[in-house]
């Protein structure tokens, strides 16, 4: 890897920590590419993509027309012909016109061509709400992609995460799609770009040692956890927190030595419990963990509703009293 | 007259169809076409496409592919394919489609194809691969240059337009070397230029001016589903409104079908934006082994469309050049007929594989939850193996 790194350790909100983690990233491989709507001379919506158009020019930071099937697809093009595109999906609910391409082609290019094509291109996806957007900007999509299998996951909710993940997920040789937690892009963090961190981008992190019961969460959701293990302290009651990190694959083996510990788990995500990746975490716990588990495993997220209007998201997206409500109820077993 | 207006006329027939071989073998002059077709005009390639030594090589390339083609309906019928989608009829339109391309073109197919695979060097035995059930694909697309058939109608399309936007930053655009210069030929059928994917392809083609053929066999019948309501106008004038300038021709032609498709992809591969296809056609089986078109066409259609056949109409066009005899034809056929024999033998030679590769090439890189439930299958497995030993 070329020494061409935006800087040294240094704090960046999470917005500007993948910013510069796509610049090293094309610094340090001429066939990393940028394509989606408005990434150009705007910079992005959210600006992630601010003053790598001026760096790198139009060949490398493309402004695509609008069309999402168009993007992903002519993406996969690219990666077939060599190049590493990164994709930027406006916001998560615009997502679906790619839907088509996303599932039946980037995520089984690999398995249909018996290994002889990879794909190695990353999908961006601001994800989650509490922004009070209009409608569709503020969906948390991941289990329909957790469901599909050829694809990788990423969650940052940190900035040195966010550098790092945007780095790894443009090296993997497997389609990523990285959601990105667009409520917390501001949010400031540390981050070292010189020091590759040691835990794998695949692996979950235990950010709250406890006793009483795990908190799991991800994405925008682990500030929230980390919040709530706070305030349950003051109450006597020691959580432990893990950010789970990648979505795909799980990393089941952080969060069951976990529940081995301490007996209860609350999964706190945005997404509709329904069909939820939650449910899924919750099964392969009770499969592997039954016999230490002193309280179901429960689930705390959106309801099985539409995302709602902005001005009702508080009530339906996870939010402290919720979460202590729930560890409240496990606690009680 | 209104304000509303429209750049194409709303007739489907006012669309002129350009012809060099008629039915009945009589070769029409086209100035355009034959300069490509001889080589004169240059482009990407100098080669004279119309001697007779290669007219007899399209007519012996479209009686091989038949013929496969025809054995491996039987195979199915026999029980040794899930499926098969024939092309019997499109012979002329995807022969000559995959010889007008250059070698180093890369080709973007559907799944009905049999003919451009053939003339890629893709053997029929590797397009079975799919329609047994034993994988779901049998080449190497970046060796062939062939992309894997698709079925997902539309889908590939963006995908050429993308490989060709990759060509374009390789620098093999335009630079008038025609040993470098390069084109992406799209595939898709009538029925799959209604998909969206294909709308945003032009619109992404045309805006980049990326280096893309989009060739659609409108082969008049979309499973049940006429061209008629796939499109209000000539499939050629979908492309008109993107800017992406397009022809009709007929499909059964193999020469004009290479005059437009060199002279497309020449175009391409100069560095002068897309072009768009429509050859017209006829699927003379039913859509897949699993359909009846008795249920909907008559068959009084094909009956008029098997007197437009490419084969014939080749070997017509041979005989009044005489450079075809009788042993030729022969030839081709006693050929056709072991490729059948070939088809089959690899067929029966075909077996079944490990259920364990179920979990090969899910991930490029080590992936936990997949490792673990190919070791659980494993050893479900391995329950079985001991009791076979046992007895």
């Amino acid at each position: 890897m070329t020494e061409t790194r935006s800087g040294h350790a240094t704090t960046l909100p999470i917005a500007k920590a993948i910013t510069a983690g796509l610049r090293d990233a094309m610094r340090a491989d001429d066939h990393v590419m940028l394509m989606g709507e408005d990434i150009g001379r705007l910079g992005g919506v959210f600006r992630v993509t601010d003053g790598l158009f001026d760096e790198f020019g139009a060949l490398r930071v493309v402004d695509t027309p609008l069309g999402e099937a168009g993007i992903v697809g002519t993406a996969v093009g690219l990666a077939m012909r060599g190049y590493r595109p990164v994709v930027e999906i406006q916001f998560d609910g615009f997502v679906y016109p790619a839907f088509n391409q996303i599932t039946t082609q980037v995520a089984k290019m690999h398995y249909r061509t018996g290994g002889r094509v990879t794909l190695p291109m990353v999908i961006r996806i601001p994800h989650g709400g509490g922004i009070g957007a209009v409608e569709h900007h503020s969906e948390s999509p991941e289990a329909l992609f957790a469901h599909t299998a050829g694809l990788r996951i990423l969650a940052p909710a940190s900035a040195q995460d966010a550098y790092w993940m945007t780095r790894q997920a443009i090296e993997s040789e497997d389609p990523v799609i990285m959601l990105e937690p667009k409520k917390r892009y501001w949010i400031k963090g540390d981050v070292d770009p010189d020091h590759r961190p040691e835990l794998s981008p695949w692996q979950a992190r235990v950010l709250r040692e406890g006793t009483d019961a795990t908190l799991l969460a991800w994405g925008p959701s682990v500030p929230l956890a980390l919040e709530s293990a706070a305030a349950a302290e003051e109450d006597g009651t020691s959580l432990e927190v893990i950010d789970l990190r990648s979505l795909a694959p799980l990393d089941l083996p952080t969060v069951t030595d976990s529940v081995r510990r301490t007996g209860r788990l609350v999964i706190v995500h945005e997404a509709p419990v329904t069909g939820g990746l939650g449910g899924e975490i919750a099964a392969r716990v009770a499969e592997e963990c039954f016999y230490h588990l002193e309280a179901p495993v429960t689930r705390v997220g959106g309801y099985s509703t539409p995302y709602p209007p902005a001005r009702t998201e508080h009530a339906y997206l996870p939010d402290l009293d919720r979460v202590l409500d729930a560890v409240d109820r496990v606690l009680q077993h | 007259m209104s304000v509303f207006q429209t750049t194409i006329p709303d007739v489907a027939d006012q669309e002129p169809m350009i012809q060099l071989l008629a039915p009945d073998g009589i070769r029409t002059p086209h100035d355009e076409f034959d300069a490509v077709l001889d080589g004169s005009a240059g482009g990407g390639g100098d080669d004279d496409l119309q001697t007779p030594e290669r007219l007899r090589g399209y007519y012996r390339d479209m009686v091989m592919i038949r013929a496969a083609d025809l054995e491996a309906t039987s195979l199915q019928r026999q029980g040794q394919l899930g499926l098969w989608a024939s092309a019997l009829g499109q012979e002329a339109a995807q022969i000559g489609a995959g010889h007008a391309s250059r070698a180093h073109d890369y080709l973007v197919p559907t799944y009905r194809e049999h003919g451009v695979a053939w003339a890629r060097g893709i053997e029929p035995w590797r397009l079975l691969e799919l329609f047994r059930g034993i994988s779901h694909g049998g080449w190497d697309p970046a060796e062939l240059r062939t992309h894997p058939y698709m079925i997902v109608l539309g889908s590939q399309a963006p995908h050429a337009v993308g490989y060709a936007m990759g060509l374009q930053r390789d620098g093999l655009v335009g630079t008038g070397d025609r040993d470098t210069d390069t084109a992406v030929l799209a595939l898709f059928g009538d029925g799959a230029s209604s998909e969206g994917e294909v709308a945003e392809s032009f619109t992404f083609a045309a805006s980049f001016q990326a280096p893309t053929v989009f060739y659609t066999q409108n082969n008049q019948w979309a499973i049940s589903v006429p061209t008629t309501v796939q499109s209000r106008v000539p499939l050629a004038q979908r492309s008109r409104g993107w800017g992406i300038p397009s022809v009709r021709v007929d499909g059964n032609d193999v020469l004009a079908v290479m005059g437009a498709v060199r002279s497309a992809l020449d175009a391409a591969r100069a560095g002068e934006g897309p072009r768009f296809i429509e050859a017209v056609t006829y699927r003379m089986a039913a859509h897949t082994t699993s359909d009846d078109a008795s249920r909907y066409r008559p068959g009084a259609e094909e009956q008029e469309w098997a007197e437009k056949d490419p084969i014939l109409r080749l070997r017509r066009h041979l005989e009044q050049l005489g450079e075809i005899d009788e042993d030729y034809v022969k030839r081709c056929d006693e050929e056709g007929h072991d490729l059948a024999m070939q088809l089959h033998h690899h067929i029966h030679g075909m077996e079944d594989p490990d259920p364990v590769m179920i979990f090969d090439h899910v991930y490029a890189e080590p992936h936990p939850v997949v490792d673990a439930e190919r070791a659980q299958y494993l050893e479900y497995a391995a329950q079985f193996e001991d009791e076979e030993t046992a007895r």
